[in-house]
């Protein structure tokens, strides 16, 4: 178990690292997709089996997909990757490396002084899942619900039919 | 693990792989039948053999990649539409006991998100062809599928809300007086749909419209690499039919005979109606598959979900 959970873990990082080295956008987004998948992997190993299909079919499954179908949408094609190519310059990690390097420091050193005992292995249900949501976090799913109606009446604004110009 | 498991897990696969092929015999057979023509009927009893013909065929033709495809990803989309169709059935339940995964507790789930990652296999190949069909196909079936997700999910529902679980056992075991086809039969109707266009099959195979778009996402694809996608079409075919019978149709219950059988029979009977709605009807236009989805099917799903809902809580207040 801890072996697996060690290669999924490292298939994720991999993975990430990939995501923001690709020069061409569709394999970046097909990278993301498998950072995904294997922190999908590492849920169902912690028991969060529900989270982890949710992470696959809202995730992997859907907003990822709708990356694609924009990237093909505009088609981005050679120039693009030159264009990229132009960005990852090494100047421009100086910035993102420092930063990413004190939340390591900082991660590190949580998993040096933390050393409690494992938690218990029980499997989260969906019941478990919605029991929380509608009880305890009953605000955050509605803010969330605002923020979502916002989003829907934004985007049929903008992509509304104007008749008579403009 | 035991050696049980393992030749499960070597054996299913190819019984399915086998099972598509000969799908591809049977359905052209059936098409004959119900169009009065003869259709393959040469190699070997009754044309049998037609599909080892056509397989052997296929494997030794030249496997050709356009110089002008995105190497990587033009050979790994045959894959992963192969992969995700033959992962979803470790799930299915086909007698009491037996399959890979049977007892997953989110079973139901983990189908849905194989279909969901399915998508890849036609838009990837769709993208990395390079060719204007191929794109224009690709971005159809994005457009269609994303959309026939949402109906399918929300269809499923209400078999979840009566059987209190994602687990497909369970799921069964809960349609042991009455099948979910009666109390469920909006949503039934909804996921057949849905299942049609998430395989996109004829009437909804918009995204390869041979008479518009060359032969859409697959067109620059040939030899084995096309074969796949062929089979992993006729294999998704079986998984939504097995899907409705294990949601719908009581799965393996039945009198007198042995549970697989039972399976086995409504499977088959669900793949016959397949193949007959793809010789009875015609193709709608694209726009028309759109509107259908999002103001007939996402309507009736979302009332199916509410009635459901109500009449449970009702009865549960009783």
């Amino acid at each position: 178990m801890h072996a697996l959970a060690l290669l999924a873990a490292s298939v994720t990082v991999v993975g990430a690292v990939m995501v923001i080295t690709r020069r061409v956008a569709v394999h970046a987004v097909l990278y993301l997709v498998v950072t995904l998948l294997s922190l999908a992997v590492i849920l169902v190993m912690q028991g969060a089996s529900f989270a982890a299909m949710l992470e696959v079919i809202i995730y992997a499954g859907a907003i990822m997909v709708l990356f694609v179908f924009v990237i093909m949408m505009l088609n981005l094609g050679h120039p693009d990757s030159a264009r990229e190519k132009e960005w990852l310059r090494p100047r421009a990690w100086c910035g993102p490396g420092l930063l990413a390097a004190i939340v390591c420091a900082e991660l590190l050193y949580c998993m040096g002084t933390f050393s409690g005992p494992a938690r218990p292995f029980a499997p989260i249900t969906a019941h478990d899942v919605g029991l929380s949501l509608f009880g305890r976090y009953v605000l955050m799913v509605e803010l969330a619900s605002f923020l979502l109606l916002a989003g829907l009446v934004s985007a049929f604004h903008i992509g509304r039919n104007r008749v008579g110009g403009n | 693990m035991t050696y049980t498991a393992l030749t499960t897990i070597i054996f299913t696969p190819l019984v399915i792989l086998g099972l598509a092929t000969v799908l591809t015999w049977i359905e052209r057979r059936l098409l004959g039948l119900w169009q009065d023509r003869h259709g393959p009927n040469r190699v070997g009893p009754g044309g049998m053999f037609q599909a080892v013909a056509d397989g052997t065929k296929i494997l030794f033709k030249q496997d050709w990649i356009p110089p002008f495809a995105d190497r990587g990803v033009f050979v790994a989309a045959p894959a992963i539409g192969m992969m995700t169709v033959l992962l979803s059935f470790a799930v299915i339940p086909v007698t009491m006991g037996a399959g890979i995964a049977g007892n997953m507790n989110v079973g139901l789930l983990f189908v849905v998100g194989m279909m969901g990652l399915g998508v890849y296999a036609v838009v990837l190949a769709g993208w990395s062809s390079n060719s204007k069909y191929a794109l224009l196909g690709g971005m159809r079936a994005a457009a269609q599928m994303i959309s026939y997700e949402v109906f399918m999910g929300l269809s499923l529902l209400g078999v979840v809300m009566m059987a209190g679980s994602f687990n497909l056992h369970d799921i069964v075991a809960a349609q042991t007086g009455l099948w979910f086809i009666i109390p469920q039969c909006l949503g039934f109707g909804v996921f057949m749909l849905a299942g049609i266009a998430e395989t996109h099959r004829l009437p909804f195979d918009l995204p390869e419209g041979e008479n518009e778009l060359g032969a859409g996402f697959h067109t620059e694809y040939s030899g084995m690499k096309f074969g796949m996608f062929f089979i992993a079409e006729y294999a998704g075919i079986v998984l939504v039919a097995s899907l409705v019978t294990t949601l719908y149709l009581g799965g393996w219950r039945g009198p007198w005979l042995p549970a697989g059988v039972w399976f086995a029979l409504k499977t088959g009977g669900m793949v016959g109606f397949f193949i007959l709605l793809r010789a009875g009807l015609p193709r709608p236009r694209y726009d028309q598959l759109m509107a259908l989805g999002w103001k007939v099917l996402l309507p009736l799903s979302l009332f199916n979900v509410m009635a459901t809902g109500t009449i449970l809580m009702l009865r549960a207040s009783l």
